[in-house]
């Protein structure tokens, strides 16, 4: 079969997979060197010490070996020599979506970006390849003094604040994927909410990759200063295209004391995008951090968004969703690292796979010597539709204090044919009753998400579920 | 009371039926028919088949059929898929119903209204109101709309649920498999009083199976069918049950006849 047959094929089950004529202001050459750094840092007319570390962290990326777990195959697959690490599309960031490019504002009106941005949100950043295009925030909010930018203009009106935190909680040794966006990165999101500040309705970021072989490498900081609360929401998704792209964002989050930070992901890329991301937060005294992830695209995804709770009372949750198809890898799970004492987290993991699709769950729970009375509780459930299909746990639990009150389930279940009977004699058809049961066992993360996205989420699955048996 | 075959057309007709699960034979050669309006039984010990017919009827796709036909008003179920039986107007109350966790039943019960009934019965304040009436005749509260569907319910729970969707899917034909079957004697009453609600007084008709008599003492079925290894061996009024209850299964039994131990 002709490649962009098979691709043709793909588009017609994922609903985001068409692609816009490309028309870029910049475009980098495949490929990546000190050089590319360097220009990259430069046309963004950066400060010296943001220069430097990308400089630095391009070296560690080179030196640095490939992770030798995961999909080791898949891993050293991906072609870095053949991938764009810079393109400009717009004239800059708007804050008018008529003064978006029409083609790339059609994109996101496709998405329903600007519709969800007037019906619920306080404010929309939209990404497409390698900067925002578009960006507003409510007024009520700016005059509060909450910052929300992409990262660029952060870095260019909040240079101190920036400094201060950027690498703070990912430094860009931490891993060679870590690394590579530290060198490369650019837009993202940048979020300061000030002391006692609510932001009621979430904050969306919405990333678009349209261009082949394109790498995407966000940046997103977001600081919850103490009695503060935001909720960030972001999507993604990708054309789809017979050569890969790769998507690679490094988020640090910072909880100050009795903070409230929730990060909810709907990661939806097509199945030629490689998905590798670092996510931590750090939590003060009393905060909490909430990681809501949901992972139904890609081609691999390697992910595991961490807490750190650094300050007594703190609380971390980290609940997440993946969904494996055919030629997809879901290698996604939570860290959580309770250092001080009367700390809490709890991690829920839920797992499909579909078409010889794989899902892994890879988790990390520590409790060190000092953290007295934890409290850690970790569920990982998987359901495997076919015999081609793969699960895996790889649960690791490192409790050094043993006034640690530590709950660990798993399960792993299929769809018996006496469940699809019982809702068929309820007047649904097959396709529809096992999207019934499917979005029954995603619903624990469904409930936590907006309304809008829920419903969205839903009928993805629905989608992915036709003709999937007989 | 003998209906002359041709006066009234039979809402369930089931002819010459042999049907089984792989190579082994089950069902040898069913008759039965149901008119608008009447409520049936048929009895039986364990394994003598009446399962087996329930989930044919409804379509389950483990069970094969070799011989016969099965109708409703005039029309061949067999060639349909089990959710256009249902479509169709046929109900099954599952002896064993199935959880689905993460589903909720009030989500449930307004996707299959409007699956069955149309999306126009789903919608709005009478729909609500509907839904009201049937769980308070059934003593269901409210609270359980938003439990999970048969997840973690109690036996009586899952029979109380079978009932609330037989109220609100209003079938033309509802078959009740053991739905007594683990339930107390007010468990009982209160799914009769359903079963007549659903059926008495309407152009609907049931088929009650069972092995004990109790609830036909609460529905009184118009007839009642014997099923032994397959066949039904004797048919009557509600006098039978009362005999059954008295003397067992074995007398009709016309193996056990043949061995000379009745």
């Amino acid at each position: 079969m002709p490649a962009n047959q098979v691709a043709q094929e793909a588009v017609g089950d994922y609903k985001a997979g068409w692609h816009d004529p490309e028309n870029s202001s910049i475009r980098f050459d495949f490929g990546l060197s000190e050089q590319v750094v360097r220009e990259i840092s430069a046309i963004k007319e950066e400060p010296q010490w943001m220069t430097d570390i990308r400089v630095k962290a391009f070296h560690h990326f080179m030196e640095r070996p490939m992770p030798t777990w995961g999909s080791t195959e898949l891993l050293n697959s991906i072609k870095f020599d053949e991938i764009c690490y810079f393109l400009r599309s717009g004239e800059g960031t708007e804050n008018d979506w008529d003064d978006v490019p029409e083609a790339i504002r059609n994109t996101f009106d496709k998405l329903g970006i600007p519709e969800a941005e007037q019906k619920w949100l306080s404010g929309v950043t939209a990404q497409y390849e390698s900067e925002a295009v578009y960006h507003s925030i409510r007024e009520d909010l700016e005059k509060q003094g909450v910052i929300f930018l992409d990262m660029d203009s952060g870095l260019r009106e909040h240079e101190d604040i920036v400094k201060k935190y950027f690498c703070s909680i990912i430094p860009y040794q931490d891993n060679k994927f870590s690394a590579l966006n530290t060198a490369v990165w650019s837009g993202g999101s940048f979020i300061y909410v000030p002391k006692g500040v609510h932001v009621e309705m979430p904050v969306q970021a919405y990333f678009r990759i349209n261009a082949k072989n394109m790498g995407q490498f966000e940046r997103t900081l977001i600081i919850a200063d103490e009695g503060s609360s935001i909720h960030y929401v972001e999507g993604c998704t990708a054309p789809t295209y017979s050569t890969d792209s790769l998507h690679s964002a490094v988020v640090e989050l910072i909880a100050m004391p009795g903070a409230y930070i929730r990060y909810t992901t709907i990661q939806n890329w097509s199945n030629n995008v490689y998905n590798l991301v670092t996510k931590r937060g750090i939590a003060h005294e009393n905060s909490t951090i909430e990681w809501v992830d949901g992972n139904i695209g890609s081609k691999l995804t390697m992910k595991y968004p961490a807490v750190i709770l650094k300050g007594e009372g703190s609380h971390a949750e980290v609940i997440s969703v993946a969904y494996a198809g055919e030629g997809m890898h879901q290698d996604a799970g939570a860290k959580v690292h309770h250092l001080a004492s009367n700390t809490t987290s709890k991690i829920l993991s839920k797992s499909i796979t579909k078409n010889g699709g794989r899902g892994s769950y890879r988790g990390l729970v520590s409790v060190s010597k000092k953290a007295e009375n934890c409290k850690v509780n970790v569920v990982c459930d998987a359901l495997i539709l076919d015999e081609q299909s793969r699960s895996d746990t790889y649960p690791t639990m490192e409790i050094k204090n043993p006034s640690c009150r530590c709950e660990h389930e798993a399960s792993v279940s299929k769809v018996s044919d006496d469940q699809l009977f019982y809702l068929m004699s309820r007047g649904h058809s097959e396709d529809e009753a096992l999207a019934m049961i499917v979005n029954g066992f995603f619903e624990p993360f469904v409930r936590e998400l907006p309304m809008e996205y829920a419903v969205e989420l839903n009928q993805l699955m629905a989608l992915e579920m036709e003709g999937s048996i007989g | 009371m003998e209906h002359g075959e041709s006066d009234i057309e039979a809402l369930l007709e089931i002819r010459n039926l042999h049907a089984g699960i792989g190579d082994t034979q089950i069902l040898k050669g069913i008759d039965l028919s149901i008119a608008p309006g009447e409520i049936h039984a048929i009895m039986g010990r364990n394994g003598s088949g009446k399962t087996t017919a329930a989930n044919i009827i409804m379509g389950h796709p483990d069970f094969e059929v070799e011989e016969g036909e099965v109708l409703l008003s005039g029309e061949n179920l067999l060639e349909l898929e089990p959710w256009e039986r249902a479509r169709e107007g046929v109900f099954l109350s599952f002896q064993y119903p199935q959880a689905v966790p993460g589903l909720q039943v009030g989500n449930f019960l307004r996707k299959s209204v409007a699956s069955i009934r149309g999306k126009e019965a789903a919608k709005g304040a009478d729909f609500r109101g509907e839904l009201n009436e049937a769980m308070d005749t059934l003593d269901i509260p409210r609270s359980f709309l938003s439990r999970y569907v048969n997840d973690g319910f109690s036996g009586g729970e899952k029979k109380r649920f079978e009932i609330l969707q037989l109220l609100l899917l209003k079938p033309k034909l509802a078959i009740l498999d053991e739905t007594d079957s683990g339930l107390d004697i007010d468990g009982i009453k209160t799914v009769a009083a359903g079963i007549n609600a659903a059926v008495r007084g309407t152009d609907s008709a049931a088929l009650i199976i069972t092995h004990y008599s109790r609830i036909l003492e609460h529905v009184q079925p118009d007839k009642i069918h014997v099923l032994i290894g397959g066949q039904i061996v004797a048919t009557g009024g509600p006098e039978l049950a009362m005999q059954l209850e008295e003397r067992g299964y074995e007398w009709l039994d016309p193996k056990a006849e043949a061995e000379g131990i009745a």
